[in-house]
């Protein structure tokens, strides 16, 4: 690895984030852990839709249905584990989180297979609003469905477990987030320096050079969606784990918005633009959070400051410009 | 005898103070300041906040933060409170969901939760807890109080509610009691605006009645539809549907409604007058019935907080359980599953020099608690 | 069902579908016209819904109230688009989307900051109170029966506006190219402004009237935002016509689905449980009705010809 000044940032970063709940470990202030596994948890879910958005350039607003539904598939998987009920057929529900994993990873990928087959129909604004819709047919099942709290969300009395050990301590359950962070970061770099990561980012630039070279643009795109699709995903069934609760304001299109703001924050297409967006918007929320009631009136202002004059983001700030547009 | 009332009042307040133990108390606030629902939490607020400050105890403190309606928020902002802040005890959600998000998680790390409005049957039933009281009600409550009074006169009857659990529990309660006929049990879109259809199906379904549980903005949007499409068919809900948050927005078309209520701004009380009294002259509006439940809710922590002390966990809820307060709202006492026991009344909805309000009727159930605490094994 | 229940219906959901025509209106004509993604959209709808409850309640006069909400949106409309719009018409539909959602976050916290947390009370004007007698032995409300014909007026006007004038045929012609009309001579950040101030009044004249029938608070915005972005993408983003049409198909849609599906449900299982998982289908169901267009007619039902 070259140092170059991004990776110098990158490495930062990824220090940083790991720094802070050690010290706040060591300091007995057990919240700061929280905040830095939310930011880890965040980020990974960013880092999903970056693949489509900014690698594949599909502007998705309806992320935050795949982010659910990880999220639902911790929760279902759980409360079955916990009342015993088979979950279908002769199948149990489980408290192991790489099983859970693995379920909301495929049943995102089914999903993301669904909606993406229709919405990659079209492109531009219409796939925005597609997707945007679609997320909101799933919000609104989620809050109807009686069978797993509606709107009032599903508890999960204890946290699932991860082999070896005890995630029921923050740190613990903080390092996991992160080593799955940092995974999810290195597929992330791999897929984009593959022959797959530069059709997809071929069909963003020039689709018709895509096309007379034998490629189906629309194949690409569909697999770059549902692989995005996935890693969010992952990154919901942790985010249910750490609220110990998951409910539909998983679902609502506002979390769509937040995690393309995060990618924006950091700085789009960016490797690390997931985890510094993720990073800088969890201190903004908590710091404005503390200091007055109207805080996402100030939010909206520094965000929109950074759409009208800081494009690039936070790493476009620290890292100067970067060679994917 | 006025007189007497009110100087024995002064007493007791006087005499709790002075015994009180300089035990530090912190609570924990988290509630809806901003976005569309921040008027109930404003009123929780409140009156959380009179309650506290009438108790003179000057060791309890109160930090307060926005949880803008949304579950993660609210999840993050308690392990924040518990975690950081040090707070001893946590109280002040409004809704179901974001109660059911926080108050496992902090029962688990031996905090109290003291509700001032939200009151599922998870957490009543099967899943109560020795740490988590609520001050006001328990949600079937006000729609099996009104299930009782349509029983009287209505034979059949509409009933409609959101499709969300709340919704649910809603019309499950009412038909609890409920004997007659029904002529229609609709459930619509969480956040519908318009309820024309819904309207039209009532009025050609032939019903009697109509029991409708609508909260926050849907309620004012189905009232004013309601008595603008000229349906002329008596309307009953429970009695957040008619408080006094939403009054001046659903205007005249309140006029005549029907609801349940544990407490009416109108109760002929010493107390009751008192508390609309300090209430109107603190804020400069009538308090709502989130008010009143904060109010309690923070008069129930400040009793407990005089005698006892809080990191004492069992002396602490032994005093909380006693409920020895003045509620506004008459005669109070906790069940067996830390939920209160109390009368329920019929209220109307009337105009009170040119101000809109809720003047009572009479008393639906006397005494009463709710249909989960046989299952809570405390 | 009797016949006049079900013409009564049908007047609601035309009824709602000329609301959200009123919606997408603005927003495909921003879009055709600059080519920018307005998040904001439902923004502006609350803020003419405000105004027009803030003068009514001042006044006492509802008619005052509404020219007041039409001046705001416009003025509130003109504004953003000279401080903030404008520069984004040349970023792509990212950066649009996410200054447009930042722009909801302001305006609603904003608007809470002026008027406090407590929704705003505004009543139907006394000329259009009470209701008219169907065929059949039904009634139907004036005020809706006024709003179905505002939106034919606005449809009419739209249409004429568009077809027949100067304005409209800049407007057509920046739809089509938008370097030819600049050379031209127009003024074509004039224009932008004004089209974008015009969007803005038809939601700020949404708003408002609906607000006599709703309740007047913050985030009323942003469910119908939804609503119209799926009306838009039915009848094609940018076709004036598409949104007419694809608001009333929603409306209509909506409204029957709602009734109808738990209806035939009850053949099958009880009522309480008809209801509840017939009123789920229901909320769905526009968007199943989208997926299907779409999945014949990708760019919607009328695609204007150049995009």
């Amino acid at each position: 690895m070259v140092l170059t000044r991004e990776n110098a940032v990158n490495l930062t970063l990824a220090v940083l984030l790991l720094a802070v709940p050690l010290a706040a470990s060591a300091l007995g202030q057990p919240f700061y852990i929280t905040l830095a596994t939310r930011i880890a948890i965040l980020a990974l879910a960013a880092l999903g839709l970056n693949l489509a958005l900014g690698l594949g350039g599909m502007v998705s607003f309806g992320h935050a249905a795949f982010f659910g539904i990880g999220g639902y598939a911790a929760g279902i998987l759980a409360s079955h584990a916990l009342s015993g009920e088979p979950l279908l057929f002769d199948l149990s529900g489980t408290a192991q989180m790489p099983i859970i994993w693995l379920v909301a990873v495929i049943a995102a990928g089914l999903v993301a297979l669904a909606i993406g087959a229709l919405s990659l129909r079209t492109s531009g604004v219409y796939f925005i609003m597609i997707t945007l819709a679609f997320a909101q047919m799933v919000y609104y099942f989620a809050i109807s469905w009686p069978a797993y709290g509606g709107e009032d969300g599903l508890s999960i009395a204890v946290r699932n477990q991860f082999p070896g050990t005890n995630t029921m301590r923050p740190l613990n359950f903080f390092f996991v987030a992160y080593a799955v962070l940092l995974a999810g970061i290195g597929l992330f770099a791999l897929i984009r320096a593959s022959r797959f990561g530069a059709a997809l980012v071929a069909t963003r630039q020039n689709e018709i050079r895509v096309a007379a070279l034998g490629i189906d643009p629309y194949r690409i795109r569909l697999a770059g969606f549902v692989i995005s699709a996935m890693i969010t995903a992952l990154a919901g069934a942790l985010y249910a784990d750490l609220n110990r609760f998951v409910s539909p304001s998983m679902l609502a299109w506002h979390m769509s918005g937040e995690l393309i703001v995060l990618i924006i924050l950091g700085g789009t297409g960016r490797l690390f633009g997931p985890l510094a967006g993720a990073a800088l918007y969890v201190a903004f929320e908590f710091a404005l959070g503390g200091l007055t009631e109207r805080w996402q009136f100030f939010l909206g202002l520094i965000l929109l400051g950074v759409v009208l004059f800081a494009r690039g983001g936070l790493l476009g700030l620290l890292a100067g410009k970067t060679k994917h547009g | 005898m006025k007189k007497i009332l009110a100087a024995a009042t002064m007493a007791l307040g006087l005499g709790a103070s002075g015994l009180a133990i300089a035990e530090p108390l912190k609570i924990g606030m988290i509630t809806t300041l901003s976005g569309g629902g921040a008027g109930l939490g404003v009123d929780t607020r409140d009156g959380f906040m009179l309650a506290i400050k009438q108790s003179g105890n000057k060791d309890i403190t109160v930090v307060t933060e926005d949880d803008a309606q949304k579950p993660e928020l609210a999840v993050q902002i308690a392990d924040k409170m518990i975690q950081s802040d040090n707070v001893d005890l946590l109280t002040g959600i409004v809704w179901s969901n974001l109660l059911m998000a926080v108050v496992p998680g902090a029962v688990a790390q031996d905090k109290f939760y003291v509700s001032t409005n939200a009151a599922p049957a998870a957490l009543a039933g099967a899943g109560c807890n020795k740490l988590y009281f609520n001050a006001a009600y328990q949600n079937d409550n006000l729609h099996e109080a009104v299930g009782e009074y349509a029983n009287k006169s209505y034979k059949k009857m509409f009933i409609l509610a959101p499709n969300y659990p709340a919704g649910k529990d809603s019309l499950t309660g009412f038909k609890r009691y409920y004997k007659g006929e029904l002529a229609g049990e609709v459930y619509t879109k969480v956040g519908q605006t318009d309820y024309a259809a819904e309207i039209a199906q009532m009025r050609a379904s032939g019903a009697d009645g109509i029991f409708v549980f609508l909260p926050g903005g849907m309620g004012i949007s189905f009232m004013k539809q309601f008595a603008q499409s000229g349906v002329k068919i008596p309307v009953m809900g429970p009695g957040f549907s008619f408080s006094q948050d939403v009054l001046p927005a659903i205007g005249d078309a309140a006029l005549g409604a029907k609801a349940s209520g544990q407490w009416a701004p109108d109760f002929d009380t010493d107390v009751s007058r008192k508390f609309v009294t300090d209430f109107k002259a603190e804020y400069n509006r009538l308090p709502s019935i989130y008010a009143l439940q904060a109010y309690d809710a923070g008069q129930l922590i400040a009793s407990a907080a005089a005698k006892a002390d809080v990191k004492d966990t069992e002396a602490f809820r032994a005093e909380l359980l006693k409920a020895d307060i003045k509620s506004p709202r008459g005669k109070f006492k906790f069940n067996t599953n830390q939920h209160p026991i109390q009368d329920i009344y019929l209220t109307e909805v009337v105009k009170k020099d040119g101000v809109l309000t809720n003047k009572t009727v009479e008393k639906i159930f006397a005494d009463h608690g709710d249909a989960y605490a046989k299952d809570c094994k405390i | 069902m009797t016949i006049s229940l079900a013409l009564e219906q049908l007047l609601n959901g035309i009824q709602l579908g000329v609301m959200l025509f009123l919606m997408s209106a603005g927003l495909t004509l921003i879009f055709g016209v600059m080519g920018l993604i307005n998040l904001a959209h439902g923004s502006l709808y609350m803020v003419g819904a405000f105004a027009c409850a803030a003068v009514a309640a001042l006044t006492g006069s509802f008619w005052l109230g509404l020219v007041a909400s039409l001046a705001c949106a416009a003025a509130a409309g003109a504004i953003v688009e000279l401080l903030v719009i404008r520069r984004l018409y040349d970023r792509d539909h990212l950066d649009q989307v996410l200054a447009t959602f930042a722009l909801i976050l302001i305006f609603s916290e904003g608007t809470r900051w002026l008027f406090g947390s407590f929704p705003l009370y505004l009543d139907i004007p006394p000329l259009l109170q009470g209701a008219v007698a169907l065929p059949g032995d039904a009634t139907y409300p004036v005020y809706r029966l006024a709003i179905i014909a505002v939106g034919a007026l606005v449809a009419l006007g739209l249409y004429l506006l568009i077809g027949k004038t100067r304005l409209g045929m800049r407007i057509r012609a920046g739809e089509s190219d938008r370097e030819m009309i600049g050379a031209l001579g127009v003024d074509i950040r004039t224009l932008y402004t004004l089209v974008f101030a015009l969007g803005s009044a038809l939601a700020g004249l949404a708003g408002a009237i609906v607000g006599p029938l709703q309740s007047v608070q913050v985030g009323m915005g942003e469910p119908v935002l939804i609503l119209a972005f799926v009306v838009i993408v039915i009848g094609g983003i940018g076709s004036i016509k598409g949104a007419l049409i694809g608001a009333l198909l929603v409306g209509i849609t909506d409204t029957l689905g709602r009734l109808l599906l738990p209806q035939l449900l009850t053949l099958f299982m009880d009522p309480s449980q008809a209801g509840m998982i017939g009123g789920a289908a229901a909320s769905m169901l526009i968007y199943v009705v989208m997926a299907v267009i779409l999945s014949v007619k990708p760019r919607g039902l009328f695609p204007p010809a150049h995009a």
